[in-house]
């Protein structure tokens, strides 16, 4: 098949507007599936099961099954639905939607319809450098998992040319929350950053609610990108593409840009955009057309029979809203802030992933300027050397505790670099380390004046350059005292005993 | 009233998955507007001002805790199958794309 | 021997626990019964092979002194509509040929529970979709009374197992009349609980929002006694009843003992003249409200002016959620698979459920797929859910001002085999008074009212109730049973023919 042309995507910016669209689908924790008391495959203690080992009646549509709903799973949603600053539905049913696919065990999907639990919320997303990116939701629903399908035989592992598929319903009936926004203006040029930008906003906040593992290469967090671009003045709305297989926060990134070329490339030759499904192909970075859906979408929603209306309570969803964990992007700019950094070296930390282990080291008693030091260079090293999490290394406690090491006196900076790799290969506490290997700074000046009264020795015309103007000779002694003592005599005091005894 | 017409039937016959012939397509078409005709009286009576009823007798906020219970064995799940390997259905390759 | 299976189930109940007689012996009467007659009647689809030894360790408990219930030891003929664990279930269809369930339906597990002994799995019409076992892949059901005539349906074989002494009690389903329409047309009695007072999981579903599972018996006590057991909240199924039933069969009991008709108000819908029923259905019914008139009952005329409309209703709510439900049926995980050379998984769904279904089951899921597309919903879906809310008020309106409605429970005696297959419509019209019934979801039972003047086919009268009110149907149908069998001298399948080869089995 022909590449498709590209337009260079300044140039598309400058001609068309892009209008974007997510639909977000998280994969919920919970111990069991939505409809049934199966254990629950997107909860991390069941990852990597057998195929078809967790499997309910109802999960695989033996005859006579019934789905009963998840009160956690109902719990969960209305808590995502909050922090999305959605209204909550007073009353909202379930409905079937009806299609036939390998991979479902009904040939229908219990989804909500036209009654979603939630709806009308919006998230604001941060830009790298600060811009804030309000995104408007449409609306936030339950609905189940479908199971997981193998092709077999063709050369790609995809459909085309597959010769047979395997089917596992572990993964059918695992609740989903689907969240779909509505159409987002204004992105611009930034609208692939805002992409990625978005699925990390919408990962933050349930990783923060602790209801999903939101691991996107495990499926636990997908998401399908919409994409239309209208010219510049133009009110009417393009013809929209969906995309999806876009497994990773940067494939969600580059998906949308290549999406905004396409079809500014096809507009500009005079053609019109299908509006149809795409597929992201990872190693390519292109997309190509889904197969055309032989159901023509008619999917004869009505409302689940087997299933009674959700109906939370007043005082149900103000306990959730109480319970609501601080919005990361509040959060965030809380913590920029009370430690003062410097943008850049603030959003350095929140980049490298490290901003929980700075707020705990910080919280155990550092400053942060200290915290953000270790965790982002001497930790930071150590773990891409290891290939390990920072994390896994040392605790932020730990941190902390050997930060107050040097604030009192007791080790040097470089000291402390040694302390740490003490620490992190098990010898125990900081000050444990410092003990055991004795690290520890004399303070005894009687020892310092003697190693003084050595280098002094090998070196007598230093005391003579001191007194005559040239306070930097003392250097020389400070550095043969700081030899003589490996290392552990603070600098400074030294070079004032020094100083001290050239003035007499 | 009727529409029904041997193309609406056969484009039902796609959404069901059921393969129709032509002598299934033309008998159908034929009970089909029959029955239609006789049950479109209902929209006489269901004005707008009657709310519609799905569920005989009024229950909400129907739930089961979020615990693990029964499941089936492998052997279970595939003990009806037409066709199994490898712990999985096996099935022959698919037109349509995955939803 | 033969004087076994003419018991009731109380009367072999109480033999069983005196130790008059076995459960083995009971079982082995049951089944020596059914292979001299199924032949003519083809009530089962399969007879278990294990009866027996599930009735040797029910002696074997009792006669350890363990307490059993009520029922125990008593065979049990199963609608092959309820899956089991232990013999194929078909729902009367060529696509589920040799089906075995590895979980059993909740009203079979609490059945085992109490001691019952499953003897097999009955005919019905395919999926339950018809009114008189017609539409059984796997040929009909005869009715006892004459093995030219049709059981009624859909559940027309637990009706006749039943009918034919071939099982003392038997479990059925009812969507649109599939208990109470093949009880009206052999003679025995059927009960329609309160939607959500019999647990549905485990009955492969026709219509969600209408099927109910039910009990299938001679007598109104064996249908109460068979209720109880069966009855109550299943977790498994979110729209069973968190309720406590009072004892159903102390309700039959209480019924028989002669006080609770008087001053009871029967209402009689005005808009079910009696020309609308065979002459001898319609003398039936008024006999039997002459007799409750005579023990002090006052028969009230009620309205009910959407019950025309039940029927349309119905036959674009049923097929709808039945062609969702049974979408399941695709080859790919159970059930009938015709490959397709060279063909696309879609291609064989749609061929297997070509040959796997029968021709009134793709009728109606063509029906339902149109009722439910886009741009039809609010005419039709929609519009059959608001009928059924004016057919709900009309129920309440009317239980303001009566205790039970009663009706003929079907507009004609058993027809003949063959005689409505060509016109669906005229098929539908067979549950026009019992399909407002599950519309509403409130209780219904038909009891045996007398036998057709004409033909002498029995006839039966419905009894409706208010939703959860089911105790008073038993009460008020075990009132009026008691007095026809007095003014019949004995129970009317007393007058049923002779089955059976040697003619001996009576």
């Amino acid at each position: 098949m022909a590449k498709a042309a590209l337009m260079d995507f300044d140039k598309a910016l400058e001609l068309y507007e892009p209008v974007l669209g997510f639909e977000v689908h998280v994969e919920l924790n919970t111990e069991t599936k939505m409809f049934s008391a199966a254990a629950n495959p997107a909860n991390e203690k069941n990852h990597g099961a057998t195929p078809n080992t967790l499997v309910a009646p109802v999960d695989m549509g033996l005859p006579g099954s019934l789905p009963v709903v998840n009160e956690t799973a109902v719990r969960y949603s209305i808590s995502l639905g909050l922090a999305l600053g959605c209204q909550i539905a007073p009353s909202s049913r379930f409905a079937r939607k009806n299609y036939f696919y390998p991979d479902l065990g009904k040939n229908y999907q219990i989804s909500q319809y036209d009654e979603p639990i939630a709806f009308e919320g919006q998230v604001e997303v941060e830009l790298e450098g600060g811009d804030i990116v309000t995104v408007p939701i449409e609306r936030a629903h339950m609905e189940e998992d479908a199971g997981k399908l193998t092709h077999v035989g063709g050369s790609t592992g995809r459909i085309q040319g597959a010769e047979y598929s395997l089917v596992d319903y572990n993964r059918a009936g695992v609740p989903l929350v689907e969240i779909v926004t509505k159409p987002i203006f204004g992105a611009e040029h930034r609208a692939p950053e805002l992409a990625a930008a978005y699925v990390r906003a919408i990962r933050d906040i349930v990783i923060g609610l602790g209801i999903s593992e939101a691991r996107m290469e495990r499926g636990n967090l997908r998401c399908d990108a919409n994409v239309s671009i209208r010219p510049r003045g133009q009110e009417k709305l393009g013809t929209r593409t969906e995309t999806k297989n876009v497994n990773s926060m940067r494939s969600v990134e580059r998906a949308v840009r290549y999406e905004i070329q396409r079809q500014a490339a096809i507009l500009s030759a005079g053609g019109t955009i299908t509006q149809e499904t795409r597929h992201w192909h990872e190693d390519t970075g292109t997309t190509s057309p889904g197969r055309p859906k032989s159901d023509a979408d008619d999917y004869r929603y009505f409302p689940e029979p087997d299933l009674l209306p959700v109906a939370p309570s007043v005082e149900l969803i103000e306990s959730l809203r109480a319970a609501l964990p601080e919005p990361p992007a509040v959060r965030r700019r809380r913590l920029n802030a009370e430690w003062g950094f410097a943008d850049i070296d603030f959003q350095g930390v929140v980049n490298a992933g490290l901003l929980n282990e700075v707020e705990a080291t910080v919280a155990a008693g550092a400053a942060p300027a200290a915290a953000r030091k270790w965790w982002m260079s001497e930790i930071s090293r150590i773990a891409n050397a290891e290939g390990v999490e920072p994390s896994s290394l040392v605790s932020p406690a730990s941190v902390a505790a050997l930060q107050q090491l040097v604030d009192n006196g007791t080790l040097t900076d470089k000291l402390a670099r040694q302390v740490l790799e003490g620490v992190i290969a098990g010898e125990g506490t900081p000050q444990e380390v410092v003990d055991a290997r004795g690290l520890a700074v004399v303070s005894d000046d009687g020892a310092l004046i003697a190693a003084i009264d050595e280098a002094l020795a090998a070196q007598p015309d230093v005391l003579e350059k001191i007194r005559d103007g040239k306070v930097q000779a003392a250097g020389a002694v400070i550095g043969a005292v700081m030899k003589a003592m490996k290392g552990q005599a603070d600098a400074a005091r030294v070079r004032e005993l020094v100083l001290e005894r050239a003035a007499g | 009233m009727s529409e029904i017409t041997p193309e609406l039937v056969r484009h039902l016959g796609v959404l069901a998955r059921i393969q129709l012939d032509d002598g299934e397509v033309e008998r159908l078409t034929g009970q089909l507007s029959a029955i239609v005709d006789n049950i479109a009286k209902v929209s006489e009576v269901a004005t707008p001002d009657v709310p519609a009823t799905s569920h005989p007798i009024a229950l909400e906020n129907v739930f089961r805790p979020d615990v693990v219970g029964e499941m089936l064995t492998i052997a279970q799940v595939l003990q009806n199958a037409p066709d199994a390997t490898e712990d999985r259905f096996k099935v022959t390759a698919i037109l349509g794309e995955e939803q | 021997m033969s004087d076994i299976i003419r018991l009731t189930a109380a009367e072999l109940s109480a033999k069983l626990a005196s130790g008059e007689v076995s459960s083995v012996e009971a079982t082995r009467a049951h089944l020596d019964r059914i292979a001299a007659v199924d032949g003519d009647v083809h009530a089962f689809l399969h007879v278990s092979d294990h009866a027996l030894d599930v009735a040797a360790d029910i002696d074997r408990r009792r006669a350890d002194g363990e307490r059993l219930g009520e029922l125990a030891g008593v065979p049990l003929a199963v609608k092959d509509v309820l899956v089991t664990t232990d013999m194929p279930s078909t729902s009367g269809s060529r696509i589920l040929e040799g089906f075995l369930s590895p979980y059993d339906a909740t009203p079979v597990a609490r059945s085992r529970a109490a001691g019952l002994v499953p003897l097999g799995k009955t005919n019905m019409d395919e999926f339950a979709m018809g009114s008189s076992t017609e539409h059984s892949a796997y040929g009909p059901t005869h009715n006892p009374w004459d093995l030219d005539r049709i059981p009624g349906g859909s559940g027309g074989g637990s009706a006749a197992a039943v009918a034919a002494f071939e099982a003392p009690l038997a479990l059925g389903s009812d969507t649109g009349g599939s208990i109470r329409q093949p009880a009206h047309v052999t003679g025995t009695v059927g009960v329609k609980p309160t939607y959500g007072g019999v647990s549905r999981y485990g009955s492969i579903a026709l219509a969600s929002s209408l099927d109910q599972v039910g009990p299938v018996a001679r007598t109104v006590l064996d249908a109460a006694l068979l209720h109880d057991v069966i009855g109550g909240h299943d977790p498994h199924d979110a729209t069973s009843l968190e309720q406590d039933w009072p004892s159903f069969a102390a309700a039959a009991r209480e019924g028989a003992n002669g006080q609770a008709l008087k001053g009871l108000r029967v209402g009689v819908i005005r808009e079910l003249p009696d020309t609308g029923f065979q002459t001898g259905v319609a003398e039936s019914f008024r006999a039997s409200l002459a007799l409750l008139e005579a023990q002090g009952a006052e028969i009230v005329e009620i309205s009910a002016p959407h019950f025309e409309y039940g029927v349309a209703a119905y036959y674009l709510i049923l097929p709808a959620e039945a062609s969702s439900n049974l979408a399941k049926f695709d080859s790919v995980r159970f059930g009938l698979r015709v490959d397709v050379p060279g063909g696309t998984v879609e291609d064989v769904m749609a061929r297997s459920r070509d040959v796997g279904f029968g021709d009134e089951v793709k009728r109606r899921i063509i029906l339902g797929t149109y009722a439910l597309s886009a741009g039809y919903y609010d005419a039709y879906y929609g519009s059959a859910q608001k009928v059924r809310t004016l057919i709900q008020r009309d129920f309440d309106n009317a239980f303001a001002e009566v205790d039970v409605i009663a009706t003929p429970s079907a507009p004609t005696t058993a027809f003949r085999l063959g005689e409505q297959l060509d016109d669906p419509l005229q098929m539908y019209l067979n549950d026009v008074t019992t399909i407002p019934v599950n519309l509403a979801g409130v209780p219904g039972i038909s009891i045996p009212s007398g036998l057709a003047a004409e033909d002498g086919l029995p006839v039966g009268i419905q009894f409706i109730a208010p939703a959860r009110e089911d105790a008073r149907l038993y009460r008020v149908g075990a009132a009026l049973e008691a007095l026809l069998v007095d003014s019949w001298g004995g129970p009317l399948l007393d007058r049923a023919p002779v089955l059976g080869a040697n003619g001996g089995a009576r």
